[in-house]
């Protein structure tokens, strides 16, 4: 067990390769119920949502759900979250445990509309159920039809007879389902997930293999690929950027970092030589220091080395040899297309 | 688990003495911390290696450790094994996947390492 931002979590369990195995080829269940809960309701929720978010709140209808970042005036992230439309009243964000009072002591500042926000933390317990598997194995504890359920859509129905709000999303690159409960009913949830998932092989699954599996998908994870000094067109996040919906907290800072053109920009790389490039590690380019590591790792699903680096942007090509100084040695990696790994749909 | 014949660091390090020559490994437990092992880096033969420094590194999927050294002396041989078949770490630590044999240049060292009775108190007690 490991302490994550003031929770003990496992790691592992079976090891992060079985686990990760599992979740690509069948399914697996994690205990995310450190992930922190902010609701903003009133009249005004979802305009104080779209201010402090960069996401177009405005185009959620209620049941939909989308990917965000949270924002500081000088483009950095506070946080990357979830964005849930319960009502036109109610907004349901999905944000990282480390950053919950710090997101929610940002939002609350920004908040001169007619709208609450409410740090609800200890309200939710979260559990992922994720993989090829993830929805037959729901499937078998609720009466809310799964299939009608679209890709960052979710229902307010129930599991087992306990209130659950559940999500079609996931931080794995598979398919899945995230569903919300109340603490108490957790560890009775927890066993019967495990009970219908067992004639498909579930395993549980740790932080461990969580991360193998969204490093794959190449899905950001804070206090790596982000943090308050990255903006989210440099961590190649543009797709959540809506400069155009109207103003919005650090919009002013994007907008001038476009006009004045990027200097630094995201991008994979596999390892040709012997090591693992990790998380912090230099990266040089012909023979003079141009980057690092944001997250390095084995792939279990490639059989490769992989990871994700800042280079300049004139550098961020695909298909570049570079040298990662793995413990004062420089070894060779080549830059390539990512996501590393994409489900067949 | 834990053999009587092994002498074992804080470090999770074993070391198996038999005249003057030691085997080095690291143990169940260490493997168990780690979880899958992906690379083993060790030292040539005739590398001068001391106790309680660095020796080499065993990466695993989620981090890298250092091997500290159980005793002092000179590499006789690194277990060619590790090279190419890095999980066999995972699968028994205690004996073919040993790290190192060694020269001791001081056997009576080994002799301030902590009895199998003693390490199984200690890594209970660590958790």
């Amino acid at each position: 067990m490991v302490d994550f931002g003031g929770w003990d979590m496992p790691v592992q369990y079976s090891g992060i390769i079985d686990e990760h195995n599992a979740v690509r080829n069948a399914v697996g269940l994690f205990d995310v119920s450190h992930m922190g809960e902010i609701e903003v309701r009133g009249p005004e929720a979802g305009k104080l949502t779209d201010f402090v978010t960069t996401n177009n709140v405005s185009k959620l209808k209620t049941g939909q759900a989308h990917y965000s970042g949270l924002l500081y005036e000088h483009g950095g992230f506070v946080d990357d979250i979830l964005v849930h439309k319960v009502a036109d009243d109610h907004y349901f964000l999905c944000v990282n445990a480390s950053n919950q009072d710090k997101d929610f002591e940002h939002i609350r500042s920004l908040n001169r509309f007619d709208a609450q926000v409410e740090n609800n933390g200890d309200q939710y317990a979260q559990l992922a159920i994720q993989g090829p598997k993830a929805r037959a194995t729901l499937q078998k504890l609720t009466p809310v039809d799964l299939s009608a359920i679209k890709y960052y859509w979710f229902t307010d129905g129930e599991v087992s007879g306990t209130p659950a709000r559940i999500a079609h999303t996931g931080y794995t690159g598979e398919d899945g389902f995230e569903i919300y409960v109340p603490p108490a009913e957790a560890v009775r949830m927890w066993n019967l997930v495990m009970d219908a998932g067992a004639e498909f092989g579930i395993k549980p699954a740790g932080l461990g293999a969580r991360n193998t599996l969204r490093l794959e998908a190449k899905m950001a994870l804070y206090g790596h690929e982000i943090d308050a000094s990255i903006s989210p067109l440099e961590a190649g996040l543009d797709w959540i950027v809506k400069l155009d919906k109207g103003e919005f907290v650090g919009r002013e800072a994007l907008l001038k970092q476009k006009q004045n053109g990027l200097t630094r920009g995201l991008v994979g790389f596999e390892m040709r030589g012997r090591g693992i490039g990790r998380d912090g590690y230099e990266v040089y380019l012909d023979g003079a220091p141009a980057g690092w590591v944001t997250s390095g790792s084995p792939s279990p699903t490639l059989n490769k080395n992989i990871g994700l680096c800042y280079l300049p942007l004139d550098q961020a090509q695909i298909g570049k040899t570079i040298q990662i100084m793995i413990r004062n040695q420089p070894v060779d990696a080549v830059t390539v297309e990512t996501p590393f790994y994409k489900r067949a749909k | 688990m834990y053999p009587e014949n092994f002498r074992y660091t804080k470090e999770h390090e074993w070391v198996l003495v038999e005249g003057d020559t030691g085997t080095i490994g690291i143990t169940d437990h260490a493997q168990e911390e780690l979880g899958d092992i992906v690379y083993v880096d060790l030292p040539r033969a005739g590398a001068q290696i001391e106790q309680g420094k660095s020796l080499g590194s065993v990466e695993s999927v989620k981090a890298v450790s250092d091997v500290y050294s159980p005793v002092s002396g000179e590499v006789l041989e690194a277990n060619a094994l590790l090279a190419d078949s890095p999980e066999k770490l995972n699968e028994d630590p205690h004996g073919v996947a040993w790290l190192v044999k060694v020269k001791l240049s001081s056997p009576a060292e080994a002799a301030n390492l902590m009895t199998a009775a003693e390490y199984q108190t200690y890594i209970g007690a660590e958790k």
